[in-house]
């Protein structure tokens, strides 16, 4: 099980409200890429998982991941809090706002609703771990895009360290998956699925 | 053991949610004050003889990290 504790894993402190950037931002929230949807992916795929620290790597950057939901959630806060009326009706976030006030709701920069859709939970080792890597990156191309955009330090500060982190994660990934590709024989490499075909190879 | 420190974190569990909407509750204040102490000892004792429960619990005098040696707690005994 889970518990909370009270501070941001890395500190959040943006002092000039920005309508443009949270409109951009908040799909690091719910957005195809997010880290919504990086928990979602990693807390669910390792039940099946078949090597305990597999399993350990999944769950304990699937723990992260919505540590870092509550950063970006903390980025969209700061930067939606002070903001006028019409400073958001001449924005983009208009159309957010009309239905979600500045309340936090997971959704991507186009408006699109958080959906599983955008993970995979395949039940097979190697396809879930190719996946993993290629999320970890995905994000990392998304900061990259959101650092590109956004020019105030105080906002660029926390999504350069999410973005670094998306790094580590994804090397992470790579071990784990060497780790099963070791443990597979190597003639039927890639022709059972070690999660199902096998019995409990841990 | 492990249906000890269950049970004990559990309390917590619920006495926190009835402390979050009574604050100033004498009697759930002293029933957390219980359960956080019995949850402690109990940990304690589960972790020396079990392995860890929390990251935080791992012994790192065995010169191994021992946080994914033990089973998961969703896997049924063999």
């Amino acid at each position: 099980m889970w518990n909370y504790e009270k501070k941001l894993q890395y500190p959040v402190r943006i002092t000039t409200p920005n309508a443009k950037a949270a409109q951009i931002i908040i799909t690091q929230f719910g957005g195809p890429d997010g880290e919504l949807a990086a928990s979602m992916r990693y807390l669910s795929q390792r039940y099946t998982m078949p090597y305990k620290d597999v399993v350990g790597t999944l769950t304990d950057i699937g723990t992260e991941e919505l540590a870092h939901m509550e950063m970006v959630s903390a980025i969209v806060y700061q930067l939606t809090k002070d903001l006028t009326p019409q400073q958001i009706a001449d924005s983009g976030l208009a159309t957010y706002f009309v239905d979600h006030t500045t309340g936090l709701w997971p959704c991507a920069a186009s408006g699109m609703p958080f959906t599983s859709v955008c993970f995979a939970s395949k039940g097979d080792a190697i396809t879930d771990l190719t996946e993993d890597m290629a999320a970890e990156q995905k994000a990392r191309t998304t900061y990259d895009n959101i650092l590109r955009m956004i020019k105030d330090p105080e906002i660029r500060d926390p999504i350069k360290y999410l973005r670094e982190r998306e790094i580590v994660h994804f090397q992470r990934f790579g071990e784990a998956l060497r780790k099963v590709q070791d443990n597979l024989n190597s003639k039927n490499f890639y022709a059972i699925n070690p999660e199902f075909d096998r019995k409990r190879p841990r | 053991m492990l249906r000890k420190v269950q049970a004990a974190s559990f309390a917590i569990d619920d006495v926190k949610l009835f402390l979050d909407s009574h604050p100033d509750n004498a009697e759930a204040l002293c029933y957390f004050e219980k359960y956080k102490l019995l949850k402690k000892q109990l940990t304690k004792q589960y972790e020396q003889q079990f392995g860890p429960l929390t990251v935080e619990g791992v012994d790192t005098a065995s010169g191994t990290w021992t946080w994914t040696k033990e089973p998961w707690p969703w896997y049924v005994e063999d």
